[in-house]
């Protein structure tokens, strides 16, 4: 996959972060690659973004991320509010 | 032993075809774990809930807390299915057919998954209530969390 030519990482948003921002995804204002912790603040820039966590769950590639997990350019990438299944 | 299924699933389950498949004359114990949708959370008269899933990830996370659940409790049969979509009062939202040839092992399988489902599966729930209005759930925060101590469960990882 080729990175996006805006520089801007597309992030997958579920149940109550997609009705924080308004929608299912967003690109957040970031290249990759860079740091979870980058992204979330890219986020919290956004529309929304401030109804954000401080380090809310993410992850890369539908595995759970730290907070540090490094993101390279095509990744896929979530940002994951408290699970509640069951 | 067959691998264990799991699976995410938008149609009612079938909790007699859940029971086959972990059926075998090998086993002497078989559990049935299932979460129904309650009528009344944190107080609060609830007539439905949504649920939704990260469904790729989703998949993923149950079939591998099967495979561990498998791999820890050897001889172990087992089969989980959570549902997504709009559910009703009453209705099977999540179960777990778990099959040993001792009693310890099936139960110690059924809490085992559904404790790790609650820490690990990207589903969440928006409760709709009878006054018409509705809240996305978050167990970090609820008032009537019924989360137990399982420290043997690997929990998202503290970002």
């Amino acid at each position: 996959m080729t990175p996006p030519a805006t520089g801007t990482i597309n992030v997958l948003l579920f149940a109550s972060y997609a009705d924080a921002f308004g929608a299912r995804q967003v690109n957040a204002p970031i290249a990759a690659p860079c740091r979870v912790s980058e992204l979330v603040e890219a986020l919290r820039t956004l529309p929304g973004g401030g109804r954000l966590p401080a380090k809310p769950l993410v992850a890369i590639n539908r595995s759970w991320s730290a907070h540090d997990a490094a993101i390279a350019p095509g990744d896929e990438v979530a940002v994951i509010p408290p699970v509640a299944g069951g | 032993m067959p691998p264990p299924h799991a699976a995410l699933v938008t149609e009612p389950i079938n909790v007699n075809v859940l029971m086959l498949r972990v059926s075998d004359d090998s086993v002497g114990a078989v559990t049935l774990f299932l979460g129904t949708v309650r009528k009344v959370n944190d107080g609060r008269a609830v007539t439905g809930i949504d649920y939704e899933a990260y469904g790729a990830m989703a998949e993923r996370e149950l079939l591998a807390i099967a495979n561990e659940a498998v791999q820890a409790i050897p001889g172990l049969r087992l089969a989980v299915e959570h549902r997504v979509g709009t559910l009703n009062i009453g209705e099977v939202s999540v179960a777990i057919a778990a099959a040993h040839a001792h009693r310890a092992q099936a139960l110690d399988a059924s809490r085992r998954v559904i404790e790790a489902i609650k820490k690990r599966v990207p589903i969440w729930k928006r409760e709709h209530y009878a006054e018409g209005d509705w809240n996305w759930v978050d167990p970090t925060t609820s008032a009537a969390s019924n989360t137990v101590a399982s420290p043997e469960l690997t929990a998202p990882v503290a970002s």
